[in-house]
C-alpha cells in the first residue's frame, strides 16, 4: 500500500526531530531512508509506524487516515533495530504472537509459522529461545514475526547494523529477494550508502530533520542537488567550491585541455579498484579511482610524477542549488 | 487505583500525623520533644544511630572486602547469611541478641537493660545496608587499578587510602544513609532486650510507642515528626553527598 | 523502619571472584596474604559473634528442653491462632502490594507524567518511617478519635484493632519491596519488545501479560519473597493498630513478645524458631532467584 506522510514535524524537548517532512511512497515500492545519525530517519519511520506521534502533520497509509491511530491498528510489520526478540518465548512463539492476539486458530496459526520459518529459512530452529540464536537468525526470526500478520507495509529499523560484514551482504541480497517474492511496500533506515545503493529502489535522502533529496540510486549518484547528497553517496574530491567523483579523475598519458601534473603519493589495492592519492602542484590533495588492470598498465608507484585531466565538476551554491555541470575552476 | 492506595495507606496517615504534631503550634511540639523524658529518648536514639552507623562503615566495608576479594571455603553461606537481618523478624532478632548477650549469657556477657543493648540490637539490624550497597562497587572496581598502583610502587596502605577508598565513598555513604536512617526508626529487636527504661535505655520510638500506650497521641506524633524529620534530613544529605562525590570519584 | 534491599541481584559471581582472588594471591607476597588472613578473621570473627553465634543459640535453647516441650508449645492454641492470623494478613497483603508494586513501577519507568519524582520518593517512604510511627499514623487516620475514625464507626466498620488495621500496617511497612525490584528489571528490559508487541497487534492488556509480565517475572518474585518476609514478621506497627489482644488480634511475633514477657521462654523461644525458619527459607529462595537471575543474564 502507498504511504503518504505529509508535513509531519515532531520535537523532542529543543531539539527538531522532523521539520515538516512530506513523502510519497507507491505501493509495493521498496525505499530507503537515508542519512547519519540524528537525520530524523528513524524518528520518521517510527511516526509512520505509529510508535511516535507527530507534533503536526498527517501519516495515510493505503490512503486510509492513520495519524492518530495506535500502531497496533495500522497493519504495520516493524523490525527494530536490535530486533526486539520476546526473550521467554521460543522462536516458533515469536512468529505466532501477533497471530495468536488475533486469536486466530490454532491450525492456521501452525501452517503460516510453519511457511514463514521457511522463508526466512529457521526451519530446525523452531524450538530454540532468541539467546541461542546468532545475530543474523535473530533478524531474520524478527522479520518472520513481522510478516507473519500480512502487514500492509514493511518497516525496518537499521535491519543490518547490528551484523557482521559478511552476514550484511548476505542478508542484503536476501532482503531484495524477498521483497521480489512477496512485493509487500518496504522502508527501511539506513546510515550506509552502499546499502541504501544495492538494495533500495528508491532512496530519501535526510539530514538534519528534512528531506534532502529522493530518487533511485542513479539519480543520486548521478545528479545530486546538493553537496550534502554527493557527499553522502559515494566518495568525493572537493575542489573549492567544486566537487568531483575519484573516478571522474582521468590519468592521461599527455597534456591537454582541463589537464594537471599530480604527484602520486599513495597507492592503495582494494582488490578491481586501486585508489591512488594524488598531490597537485597547488598542494591540495585529491584521490582518483582507476581499474586494477589500468593501475597495471600505468605502472603506478609512490612518488612518481601523472598528469590527469579534471573534467567538469559540480558546484553547489550556499542554497545547495546544482549549476552543474560547471567548467573546472583549475 | 494507585493513588486510592497510596493515598490511603501513606499519604494520608502522614498529613495526619503531620496535622496532630504541629495542631498546638510550633511551641506546643517544642514542648514535647523538649519534655526531659522525649528528649533523653531522641538524644539516645541519635547519639546511639551515630555510633553504630559508623561501626558499620568500617565493619560493612571490611566484609565486603573478604566478600568479594577473598576466598574462602563457605563463602556463599556467608554472603546469603548477610540477608539474614533482613529476613528475621524483628522481635526475633531481639530474642537472638538476648539469648546469647542477656540475662544467664553461657558466655559470660550480659549487657541486657544497658545502652549497649541498644547498640548491638541496631549493629544487628542495620548490619546488611553497606555491605551490600559496597559489595557490587568493589566488584565492578577493577584490581589491575590496584595492581597498577602496587606496581608503581604504592604500599597497601597507599594503595586503600588513595585507589580504594575513593572510589567505594558512594557507595560506603548510601549504605550508611539507609542505616541510619533504619537505627533512628527501629522498634522490635529494641523491645525485649534493652528493657525500655526511660532516661537510659529508652530509644525514641520506644517512647513513641509508650505515649501511644498511654493514650498520650500529643506527644507521640510530636516525637515522631522529629524522629521522621531526622531520618529524613540525614537521607536527603547523604544521598546528595553520594551524588556529589561520585560526580567527582569518576 | 524497613530494609531495602541494595543490589542483592548483582552479587559477584563466584568463579569470577575465585579466578582474580586466587591470581592476586599467587602475586601479592607473605605479608600481603598475612594481612589478607587477618582482615578475614576480623571479619568472619565479627559475623561470628553478631550474626551466627546468637542465631544459633535461640535453637539451642529452644531445643534444650528436648522436643516434646517444642512441641507442646507450638500447638498451644494461641500459638496456632498466631500463626495463622499471620499467614491470613499475609495472604491479604502481599497480593495487594504485589499489584500495587508492579503498577507503581510500570508508572515510574514507562509514564511520563509531572511529579514522577514525587511519587518515587513517596513510594520509598515507609523504608524511612519506624514501624511505630507507621502505626501511629494508621492510628491518627482510622482510629476511633482519627480522621475517618468516625464515618468508619458510624458504618460499622472497625479496622483499628482488627485485622483491616493489622492489613493496612503490613502493607505500608512492606511496599516498596515489589516496585523497588521490579523498577532495575523493567528498565533494563526497554520499551522495544512491548513497542514490538504493539506493532503486531497487541493491545496493552495483552502486551502487560504476555510481553512485560514474563520478561520482569523474575524481579517481581523477588519482591514479593522479601514482602512477605516483611509480611509475617512485622511487628511494630501491627502491634500498634492490633491492641494485642491474646487469640484474636496476636500475631506470631506479637505472640513471641507476649510469650517472653510472661515467662515462657519455650513459648516464646518455639514461636521465635518458627520465624526463623521462614527467614532462613526466605534467605534460600533469595538465594535461587539470584543465581537464576545470574545464570539468565550469563546466556
Amino acid at each position: 500500500m502507498a504511504i503518504e506522510v505529509d508535513s509531519v514535524s515532531k520535537r523532542f524537548g529543543t531539539f527538531e526531530a522532523l521539520h515538516g517532512v512530506s513523502l510519497t511512497v507507491t505501493d509495493g515500492a521498496l525505499t530507503a531512508l537515508l542519512g547519519p545519525s540524528g537525520s530524523g530517519k528513524s524518528t520518521l519511520l517510527r511516526v509512520i509506524a505509529g510508535l511516535e506521534a507527530p507534533d503536526t502533520g498527517s501519516v495515510r497509509i493505503g490512503g486510509q487516515e492513520m495519524t492518530d491511530a495506535p500502531a497496533r491498528s495500522r497493519g504495520v510489520g516493524f523490525v527494530f533495530q536490535h530486533y526486539a526478540p520476546f526473550k521467554h518465548m521460543t522462536v516458533r512463539n515469536n512468529i505466532a504472537f501477533g497471530l495468536s492476539v488475533r486469536k486466530r486458530a490454532k491450525a492456521e496459526i501452525d501452517e503460516r509459522v510453519a511457511e514463514l520459518l521457511k522463508l526466512v529459512r529457521l526451519d530446525g530452529l523452531a524450538g530454540r529461545y532468541p539467546s541461542q540464536l546468532s545475530g543474523g537468525q535473530l533478524q531474520r526470526m524478527a522479520l518472520a514475526r513481522a510478516l507473519a500478520v500480512r502487514p500492509k507495509v514493511l518497516l525496518l529499523d537499521e535491519p543490518f547494523g547490528a551484523l557482521d560484514a559478511n552476514v550484511r551482504a548476505e542478508l542484503r541480497e536476501w532482503l531484495r529477494r524477498l521483497h521480489d517474492e512477496i512485493h509487500v511496500t518496504t522502508i527501511f533506515v539506513t546510515h550506509d550508502q552502499e546499502e541504501a545503493m544495492e538494495v533500495a529502489e528508491q532512496i530519501v535522502v535526510m539530514n538534519a530533520g528534512r528531506i534532502e533529496q529522493t530518487g533511485t540510486p542513479r539519480e543520486l549518484y548521478e545528479h545530486p542537488i546538493s553537496e550534502f547528497v554527493m557527499s553522502f553517496i559515494g566518495p568525493v574530491n572537493r575542489i573549492g567550491n567544486a566537487y568531483l567523483r575519484p573516478h571522474d579523475v582521468q590519468i592521461v598519458p599527455e597534456p591537454g585541455g582541463n589537464t594537471t601534473e599530480a604527484l602520486v603519493k599513495r597507492v592503495v589495492h582494494l582488490g578491481f579498484e586501486v585508489r591512488v592519492q594524488l598531490t597537485l602542484p597547488d598542494g591540495r590533495e585529491i584521490s582518483a579511482q582507476v581499474t586494477r588492470a589500468a593501475a597495471h598498465e600505468l605502472e603506478l608507484a609512490e612518488g612518481q610524477i601523472l598528469t590527469v585531466r579534471l573534467p567538469a565538476a559540480r558546484v553547489f551554491t550556499p542554497a545547495s542549488e546544482p549549476v552543474a555541470p560547471a567548467p573546472s575552476t583549475l | 487505583m494507585l493513588g486510592i492506595y497510596l493515598s490511603a495507606l501513606v499519604l494520608l496517615p502522614i498529613a495526619a500525623l503531620t496535622a496532630k504534631a504541629t495542631s498546638g503550634g510550633p511551641g506546643v511540639l517544642w514542648r514535647e520533644i523538649t519534655n526531659p523524658e522525649a528528649l533523653a529518648a531522641i538524644k539516645l536514639t541519635l547519639v546511639v544511630a551515630v555510633v553504630v552507623v559508623a561501626l558499620n562503615a568500617v565493619f560493612g566495608t571490611l566484609i565486603a572486602w573478604v566478600l568479594v576479594r577473598d576466598e574462602f571455603p563457605g563463602k556463599r553461606l556467608v554472603n546469603a547469611l548477610i540477608d539474614l537481618p533482613f529476613a528475621l523478624p524483628t522481635i526475633v532478632a531481639g530474642l537472638v541478641l538476648l539469648s546469647l548477650y542477656g540475662h544467664g549469657s553461657p558466655v559470660g556477657v550480659n549487657v541486657a537493660f544497658t545502652r549497649a543493648s541498644v547498640a548491638l540490637a541496631l549493629l544487628f539490624v542495620t548490619l546488611p545496608f553497606v555491605v551490600r550497597s559496597v559489595q557490587p562497587v568493589l566488584h565492578e572496581l577493577e584490581l589491575s587499578m590496584e595492581e597498577a598502583a602496587a606496581s608503581l610502587g604504592a604500599g597497601p596502605f597507599t594503595v586503600v587510602r588513595r585507589i580504594v577508598l575513593p572510589s567505594l565513598t558512594p557507595a560506603i555513604v548510601s549504605g550508611v544513609a539507609l542505616s541510619f536512617a533504619r537505627a533512628v526508626g527501629e522498634f522490635g529487636s529494641l523491645v525485649l532486650i534493652t528493657g525500655n527504661l526511660p532516661f537510659k535505655t529508652e530509644a525514641g520510638s520506644v517512647y513513641v510507642f509508650a505515649q501511644i500506650q498511654n493514650e498520650n497521641l500529643p506527644a507521640a506524633a510530636a516525637v515522631s515528626f522529629a524522629l521522621l524529620v531526622a531520618a529524613l534530613v540525614v537521607l536527603g544529605a547523604l544521598t546528595f553527598v553520594s551524588r556529589w562525590s561520585s560526580k567527582h570519584v569518576r | 523502619m524497613s530494609a531495602s534491599q541494595p543490589a542483592t541481584l548483582e552479587t559477584p559471581s563466584p568463579v569470577s571472584v575465585l579466578g582474580r582472588g586466587a591470581a592476586a594471591g599467587r602475586r601479592r607476597g607473605e605479608g600481603a596474604l598475612a594481612g589478607r588472613l587477618t582482615l578475614r578473621a576480623l571479619a568472619l570473627g565479627y559475623l561470628a559473634l553478631l550474626l551466627v553465634a546468637p542465631v544459633g543459640m535461640v535453637f539451642y535453647r529452644t531445643f534444650e528442653h528436648g522436643l516434646d516441650a517444642v512441641w507442646n508449645a507450638v500447638s498451644a492454641s494461641n500459638a496456632q491462632h498466631a500463626f495463622w492470623l499471620s499467614l491470613e494478613i499475609a495472604a491479604i497483603a502481599v497480593p495487594l502490594n504485589t499489584a500495587f508494586g508492579i503498577g507503581a513501577a510500570l508508572l515510574l519507568e514507562r509514564g511520563r507524567f509531572r511529579g514522577r519524582a514525587a511519587l518515587g520518593v513517596l513510594i520509598d517512604l515507609p523504608f524511612a518511617i519506624s514501624p511505630v510511627v507507621v502505626g501511629l499514623t494508621l492510628v491518627l487516620v482510622y482510629g476511633k478519635a482519627g480522621w475517618l475514625g468516625g464515618w468508619l464507626a458510624d458504618n460499622g466498620l472497625s479496622v483499628i484493632f482488627s485485622v483491616p488495621g493489622m492489613v493496612m500496617a503490613t502493607a505500608v511497612v512492606s511496599l516498596p519491596f515489589v516496585a523497588r525490584e521490579t523498577m532495575p528489571v523493567l528498565r533494563e528490559l526497554g520499551t522495544d519488545a512491548e513497542q514490538a508487541a504493539a506493532t503486531l497487534g497487541a493491545t496493552a492488556w495483552q502486551t502487560f501479560w504476555r510481553v512485560t509480565l514474563p520478561a520482569i517475572r523474575w524481579g517481581v518474585v523477588y519482591g514479593v519473597v522479601l514482602t512477605s518476609a516483611r509480611a509475617l514478621g512485622e511487628f511494630g506497627a501491627v502491634s500498634i493498630v492490633s491492641g494485642r489482644i491474646e487469640g484474636q488480634t496476636q500475631t506470631l511475633p506479637l505472640y513471641v513478645q507476649d510469650r517472653f514477657e510472661n515467662f515462657d521462654g519455650t513459648g516464646a523461644y518455639a514461636a521465635a524458631v518458627v520465624l526463623a525458619l521462614l527467614a532462613l527459607g526466605t534467605l534460600l529462595a533469595m538465594n535461587l532467584l539470584t543465581r537464576r537471575a545470574r545464570e539468565r543474564g550469563a546466556r
